[in-house]
């Protein structure tokens, strides 16, 4: 039943039109680099390369198109056994961005929900999982994925559940740093007192709160999960031969660095550059989300 | 008119320091045996500075924290003896309004959200009927229907106040506390909601416990008042004669401390020594005596208890 | 060192203009803003938020934040001296030497890792080159100056150890550690209890007859303005909307803001049934409209007014205003005619 005009003599408030924002300038290069990978890796099939397992004892070692002895048809090269290296670069970005992906996708969603469980009920519940939390970030990666890699074998999975493991105590962490300054604001007391119990107070408005922090999190981890999958990898322990991982791609080329130099370098390349792009992309999510700047 | 709310010797201790076999050594006596009743259809104000436990008070009317000891009847009700139903049916009935206009409203929902959710949680309104609903509180505190598609960030704090107010009274409740509710508030925007307020007052029969540290604003909006001391309250009664003569030597000090806008206005100085004692050690006997102009041997010793006296209830050897 | 003849202002500001850059708009948060103090004089700075009142005192002192912040142009005098074009190295060695400035929150005005002891030090030693015994006496003589009980021990105590009141005396000393000519305090009791307030004010009034500084008082509470201000003036988006003695600013507002102002804040006996509000919002300073920045909430409102700001005019000897309804030669329409 709506107020007759009269009643309440307050004339009706001006609600200012949202100002209109400056478009946020994007950051161009990581996105490029990171949008290039992807797409290669996701329409690999599609691109007309060679085959990445095909061998050819013949072209085996052969340089890079610039290079005298090297020819386009392999425009990065070949490797020991002849198998063309720009290939099995695309083809293993599938493999390193799959796991970064996955890796990621799977610590950070159960760390987050420990964090927002720490952080919420405090006393035992939270020092409970702070400690466990604590036990597990102080775990050396590495070492559980050869662990796994001797007992089990070396493999995808194992890759993704080594890291994943132990990756989701840092997510844990931050966030229930985060939670702890969300639930002293007066929203949530606010939700209390309108009836909401844990369970709604934590999905409705704590988690939304924390998607910054997750995002940027996510961003910055990606890379850091790359270069483990790649050193594991480079060790043996990661995904195993012949499925082309740019870790083993280096491990390959390590006994010929000097004379065939491009065997290491060019799937080092791709790692430099993708991890770059994640972690610039990631600052720039930072920075942008930092609620202090946004105020100017 | 019946009292609403029944608030006696109420205590809530914060311990501190647990000892290794969790003893806890000293307490925060925060609230200290506080007694009073809030009439249906009244606003209470609460003053006092920092420490005195206004703000603990109203956190234990409002449910966020347990008493220590002592009890809180809600219409008749006792409200630590309730069960589970009837403990949704009173925090249905007792609201909050809080200071910050930028910490109270989740900046992640939308304003018809925010306005909506004590229904979503505890009544089983379909869509539009609550959507009905929220354009009627809207409509209430005098923001246009369009606020409802907006997000906090959007809109100035006084208008931020209003959404607040209105999710306040989502559920119609007899009693709403109004912690600071124009303190953080442009000069003036402050008079804005208190008129918004006192209209709510009057068309809706709600009633208000008031605590705010502007005692010009308490003066004007409050029918009575109580003052608060280290835990303890010290005067209570009508609000004219409590702010215009006050009685207890703090509160005369305190009411002395607000300064009038009028040049000509009388200013009698009512020194106090020293500073704020902390909560964890109160002085013994009256609280407030090692500040007092007017202490005497007494006052040391004996804490007074609070007593009718002109008109208004007084805890002073002085009466 | 010398004194001035008393017959010049201590500071004399003159159509002082700083911007601020920001993602919506530029935002004229001083703009055109005159004024002058003297010595032993308290003037009120009185505001909103977004009034331009804190950013006119950090454009005195040319701590405006850069790059955003920009002074763009004025005069501020300090005894003569015009301030703006004095190079950074010469401002150094006027702040805290000559202009002093106490802030709203002492807790992050002082270093919580140093004892009040260490912290008075500095300045003292900066600008009267005492050391060791000395330097440590005249720290405890300035905590006894700001009435601080047992001085001596308090040297040795950190920030946290204090109340707030007492932590914003301690700013106070080390404020008028040089002495300054001129004392800016931002909202210095704001955060303070309301007796401690009447505590401080008394203080600042002490300190101020002691050493005859110039004090410029910002807040939005006007009853501290009653209280220790000899002028007052109003701020609103970025102006000087008027300017006066308190007790005729105070009983014969000449500007709609400063009357709306005044009507609407609650008085402890006079138990009205509503408070006269001011209707409207803040101004929105990235999008100010043309003419007077008040004409979309002024009860008196002309055409003229949504069309051009109005100049400063004077009502009386040392009483200023900007309004088209005290400008001689403009008549006031029949309809939205002010209150007699």
């Amino acid at each position: 039943m709506p107020a007759e005009p009269g009643a309440l003599a307050l004339p009706e408030m001006d609600v200012p039109a949202a100002p209109t924002r400056r478009a946020l300038r994007l950051p161009r290069f990581p996105l490029a680099v990171i949008g290039l990978f992807v797409l290669a890796a996701v329409v690999a099939p599609l691109l007309g390369l060679p085959d990445p397992h095909a061998q050819s004892l013949r072209d085996r070692f052969k340089p890079p198109g610039w290079e005298e002895a090297g020819s386009w048809k392999h425009p990065l090269g070949t490797d020991r056994l002849g198998r063309d290296l720009l290939s099995r670069i695309v083809w293993g970005s599938r493999v390193s961005l799959a796991a970064g992906v996955v890796t990621v996708l799977a610590a950070s969603a159960f760390g987050a929900a420990v964090g927002l469980t720490a952080g919420y009920y405090g006393g035992r519940v939270d020092a409970v999982l702070m400690r466990v939390t604590d036990a597990t970030m102080s775990f050396p990666v590495i070492l559980l994925a050869l662990i796994l890699a001797v007992t089990v074998g070396p493999s995808f999975t194992n890759v993704v559940t080594a890291i994943a493991v132990i990756l989701w105590a840092r997510y844990a962490r931050v966030i229930r740093g985060q939670v702890l300054t969300l639930v002293q604001l007066d929203f949530v007391a606010q939700a209390r007192i309108a009836g909401a119990g844990a369970w709604r107070i934590i999905t409705r408005h704590l988690l939304p709160n924390t998607f910054g922090t997750l995002l940027v999190l996510v961003t910055l981890q990606i890379g850091y999960v790359i270069i483990v999958e790649a050193s594991l990898s480079f060790l043996g322990a990661g995904i195993p031969p012949p499925t082309p991982a740019w870790g083993s791609m280096i491990a390959e080329g390590r006994d010929v660095v000097t004379r065939a130099w491009w065997v290491s370098l060019f799937p080092g390349l791709a790692i430099l550059l993708v991890v770059l792009a994640f972690n610039l992309l990631g600052d720039w999510l930072r920075d942008t989300f930092d609620p202090k700047l946004r105020q100017l | 008119m019946s009292a609403l709310l029944e608030v006696s010797a109420l205590t809530k201790h914060f311990p501190v320091r647990r000892g290794l076999l969790g003893r806890s050594t000293e307490a925060v006596r925060a609230v200290d045996g506080v007694s009073f009743t809030l009439e249906a259809g009244t606003t209470f104000g609460l003053v006092g500075e920092s420490g005195c436990g206004k703000t603990t008070t109203s956190k234990l009317v409002l449910g966020l924290e347990r008493p220590t000891s002592g009890t809180i009847r809600f219409q008749g009700e006792e409200v630590g003896a309730l069960d589970r139903a009837q403990r949704r049916g009173y925090r249905r009935a007792v609201q909050a309004v809080f200071q910050d206009p930028y910490a109270s409203l989740d900046p992640r929902m939308r304003v018809g959200a925010i306005i909506a959710e004590p229904l979503v949680i505890n009544e089983r309104l379909d869509r539009s009927a609550r959507r009905r609903r929220v354009l009627e509180l809207l409509d209430l505190v005098s923001l246009p229907a369009r606020a409802a598609d907006l997000y906090p960030h959007e809109f100035s704090g006084g208008q931020r106040q209003r959404v607040a107010i209105a999710r306040a009274l989502a559920l119609s409740p007899r009693l709403v506390v109004l912690d600071e509710p124009v303190s953080a508030l442009d000069v003036s925007i402050r008079a804005q909601i208190l008129n918004l307020l006192r209209e709510l007052q009057e068309r809706l029969g709600v009633s208000y416990l008031f605590i705010a540290h502007d005692l010009a604003a308490v003066a004007h909006m409050s029918h009575t008042i109580a003052v608060m001391y280290l835990g303890q309250i010290v005067e209570s009664g009508p609000a004219e004669a409590v702010a215009l003569a006050p009685r207890h030597p703090y509160t005369q000090a305190l009411f002395a401390a607000a300064l009038p806008i009028d040049v000509d206005a009388p200013r009698p100085e009512v020194p106090l020594a020293g500073e704020v004692p902390s909560p964890l050690r109160p002085p013994a006997g009256c609280r407030f005596h090692p500040r007092c102009p007017h202490v005497m041997p007494v006052c040391a010793t004996d804490p007074p208890a609070l007593r009718p006296h002109a008109g208004r209830d007084v805890a002073c050897h002085l009466y | 060192m010398s004194r001035p003849p008393a017959s010049r202002p201590v500071i004399d500001v003159r159509d002082l203009r700083t911007h601020i850059v920001t993602r919506w708009g530029t935002v004229k948060a001083v703009d055109g803003v005159s004024f002058t103090v003297d010595e032993g004089e308290t003037l009120g700075l009185v505001g909103e938020s977004g009034s331009g009142k804190s950013m006119t005192c950090l454009s005195l002192l040319r701590l405006v934040p850069r790059p955003a912040a920009r002074i763009l142009g004025g005069q501020v005098r300090l005894d003569g001296e015009d301030l703006l074009t004095k190079s950074e190295a010469e401002m150094r060695a006027i702040r805290g030497r000559r202009i002093a400035m106490i802030l709203q929150d002492p807790m992050s005005s002082l270093n919580p890792v140093f004892s009040i002891g260490m912290q008075l030090r500095e300045p003292i030693a900066l600008y009267h080159r005492l050391r060791g015994h000395a330097l440590a006496a005249r720290a405890a003589e300035l905590l006894a100056a700001v009435r601080i009980p047992s001085p001596v021990e308090r040297l040795r105590a950190f920030p946290h150890q204090l109340s707030g009141g007492m932590r914003q005396r301690v700013v106070g000393a080390m404020a008028i550690a040089a002495p300054p000519r001129l004392l800016i305090a931002d909202e210095p009791t704001t955060s303070l209890d309301l007796t401690i307030q009447s505590q401080y004010l008394g203080l600042l009034e002490e300190l101020q007859e002691r050493h005859r500084l110039a004090l410029v008082f910002v807040t939005h509470n006007l009853g501290i303005v009653a209280r220790i201000c000899d002028r007052v003036a109003v701020m609103y988006a970025g102006r000087i909307v008027e300017m006066g003695p308190v007790r005729r600013l105070f009983t014969r507002p000449a500007h709609p803001y400063s009357r709306a102002l005044l009507e609407s804040i609650p008085r402890l006996g006079r138990r009205t049934g509503r408070l006269t509000a001011i209707e409207g919002q803040p101004p929105d300073l990235a999008r100010l409209p043309a003419g007077c920045a008040f004409a979309p909430r002024c009860p008196s409102v002309m055409e003229r007014c949504r069309v051009e700001a109005p100049p400063e005019t004077v009502v009386e000897a040392g009483h200023v205003t900007r309004c088209w309804l005290e400008t001689p030669g403009i008549a006031a329409p029949v309809a939205g005619a002010p209150p007699a």
